[in-house]
């Protein structure tokens, strides 16, 4: 039997697409000022950029603040509870028309392998991110911090995981169409519910 | 190339006003041309080959025809400089309009606005010497041995002795909207952006001499000139050939505000000519300054590229008799390097083996006139990009020029392998689903 499940609040939906949003805009501006391609223009794409990461910054923030008071970060908690089946399911089971080996809950409405793969996100590739950035953006008051270092360390790194992110991003994108038609995950991350399988 | 051993041909602009002989006392300010400055009249010139004296009687010089000068008239009507009179040298270096100085030429006497923003007449008007603050003949200046200012520190006389800078006046944050640009004055000067090209006027500037082609005659034993459509001249028998340029984009380097200067005693380094391909030229000036340096900024040059007679046993920079009575060794009259090489090094007191060969060199004249209205200041791609205009300057990264190749092609080749994956995974998906769809 199905039911419905209201497993993503206002906030959640909110945040979730801002921050996509943000991201998305970010990658384009980002690998614009890279040298990639050109779409805005370095000047715009430059300083848009610089506006979007500030922005993702405050939206970071309040973020934190909704996991902490609401007790959701409880759902990032790691698991490797039938981590083998859960990716052996994406690789084959898939294919079968199998279901899910995992059950979706309100106490638990990630599988193991989303909540490692978005916590590793969100306190190792966003951060960095952040903190390169920010480090990039203040590149002119180094010498007033005491930073003697030079530039390419960090715009490497801020290079590199932007890749990450890129990636992260064509996989997550993929990955909401394995629900149970292709738009439903996407559909639940509009209205906030989900049907799942009791 | 030097003034010695010609100087009754480059006192009409360099110190020595009344040469006579070897006696003459450059450091004596008796020996200074007032009128030359002063002349309100705008009759008062000199004579190309008078030794700094003007013409007292009527003179031909190259076709043209200098009228004896008035000087009772000029005397009544001394008075301040003006662009004519710091003109008169300062546009004309070397010979001709424009040929030295790639930001200085004759169009400045009349700029409009989009010439030069200080200098446009229905506009600021101003003169030389509004930013060339002169007290006591004391002439503000930028250029020499002087360091560039600090970066806390403006270049008024009070900060910076009698230097003059951009930010004597406009201070080191000039730009009120993009606080952006004010991060850039550290590391990048003023006339990089605001300078996108010199020669904007309408006269080109000379970028090329080769001196080694310098002494071919007609089969009449006559002068050849050649000129091309604009009246460049593209070569002459006492010259060689030249290339000019007008709108030209800078050559960009590190630069501190200070040069040091090839002389004409100091030997050529081996990897200059002598052993190995005369490609890299020889400098007759040296920047100094690199990323590393606190001091140095990011400064536009015009580099005038050339050919010039050295001795390649001496290996030294030779200074040849230029100008003279013809029979004494002059080259322009003689057309012998060799000969006219003994008398200049003679009269310079330097040595010569006698053996004239040519080495490529170049010379670094910093751009510093001819300011563009805001609106034609660089944008930020004509640097922040693949081949932008600092394409070749190293030792710094540089955001929208620089990358790690290995990185890009790294992240570029996983995401194509990503969506590689994806596209195999989903096309199996479909697959397998039609195959079920069929089978209930």
């Amino acid at each position: 039997m199905k039911v419905k499940l209201y497993l993503y609040t206002r906030f959640e939906r909110f945040w979730h697409w801002s921050q996509a949003f943000l991201i998305i805009f970010l990658m384009v501006t980002g690998f614009e000022v890279h040298g990639s391609y050109k779409i805005f223009g370095y000047d715009a794409a430059c300083r848009w950029h610089n506006q979007a990461g500030i922005t993702l910054l405050a939206l970071s923030a309040f973020a934190i603040f909704w996991h902490l008071t609401t007790g959701q970060w409880r759902h990032y908690q790691p698991s490797f509870d039938n981590l083998r089946g859960i990716i052996g399911h994406y690789l084959i089971g898939i294919m079968r028309g199998d279901k899910h080996p995992f059950h979706k809950s309100e106490e638990r409405k990630l599988n193991p392998l989303q909540s490692l793969s978005y916590l590793f996100l969100k306190v190792v590739i966003l951060p960095l991110q952040l903190v390169s950035g920010l480090l990039y953006y203040y590149y002119n008051e180094w010498i007033n911090w005491g930073i003697t270092a030079r530039l390419d360390g960090v715009a490497f790194l801020h290079t590199a995981v932007g890749f990450v992110l890129l990636l992260f991003l064509v996989v997550h994108i993929y990955l909401t169409t394995t629900g149970g038609t292709l738009l439903s995950y996407t559909k639940s991350m509009f209205t906030g519910w989900e049907e799942v399988e009791e | 190339m030097s003034p010695q051993s010609n100087w009754c041909r480059c006192t009409s602009c360099h110190v020595g006003y009344g040469w006579k002989d070897k006696d003459f006392d450059f450091a004596s300010s008796e020996n200074v041309d007032c009128l030359v400055c002063h002349d309100s009249t705008g009759t008062y010139r000199k004579f190309p080959t008078a030794c700094g004296e003007p013409a007292y009687e009527e003179k031909k010089f190259g076709g043209k025809v200098f009228k004896p000068v008035d000087l009772r008239t000029v005397a009544r009507n001394v008075g301040s400089t003006s662009r004519t009179t710091c003109g008169r040298c300062h546009f004309y270096g070397g010979g001709g309009d424009g040929v030295k100085h790639g930001d200085l030429d004759s169009s400045l006497l009349k700029a409009s606005k989009a010439l030069d923003v200080h200098m446009d007449v229905k506009g600021l008007n101003y003169s030389c010497t509004t930013c060339h603050v002169t007290k006591a003949h004391q002439i503000s200046g930028r250029i020499y041995s002087q360091p560039a200012p600090n970066k806390h520190q403006l270049a008024l006389p009070k900060d910076d002795g009698e230097r003059l800078a951009c930010e004597s006046c406009h201070s080191q944050t000039p730009h009120k909207k993009e606080n952006v640009l004010n991060h850039h004055v550290d590391k990048v000067a003023c006339q990089t952006c605001h300078i996108p090209r010199y020669a904007r006027g309408g006269v080109f500037t000379k970028m090329w001499w080769d001196w080694s082609t310098a002494g071919k005659l007609d089969k009449n034993g006559k002068v050849i000139v050649k000129k091309d459509e604009h009246g460049n001249l593209l070569f002459h028998s006492k010259k060689g050939g030249m290339g000019w340029a007008q709108d030209v984009e800078p050559e960009y380097f590190w630069y501190n505000g200070s040069m040091s200067y090839f002389r004409s005693s100091d030997k050529i380094p081996p990897q200059n000519g002598v052993n190995r391909e005369p490609s890299k030229s020889l400098e007759i000036n040296s920047l100094k300054g690199d990323y590393e340096d606190s001091k140095a900024r990011i400064f536009p040059f015009k580099v005038m590229r050339g050919k010039q007679p050295y001795d390649p046993e001496n290996r030294t920079l030779v200074i040849p008799h230029l100008f003279g009575k013809k029979g004494t060794g002059p080259y322009w009259g003689d057309y012998d390097w060799e000969k006219a090489a003994e008398v200049g090094m003679r009269e310079a007191g330097l040595p010569f083996s006698g053996k004239i060969d040519f080495i490529e060199t170049g010379m670094y004249w910093p751009i510093t006139h001819m300011v563009a209205p805001k609106e034609q200041a660089l944008s930020c791609e004509e640097c922040h990009s693949r081949n932008g205009r600092l394409a070749n300057l190293d030792g710094f990264y540089l955001p929208g020029r620089d990358r790690w190749r290995m990185l890009d092609s790294l992240g570029w080749a996983a995401l194509g392998l990503t969506l590689l994956g994806i596209l195999l995974h989903a096309g199996l998906r479909f697959v397998s689903a039609g195959r079920k769809g069929g089978q209930s």
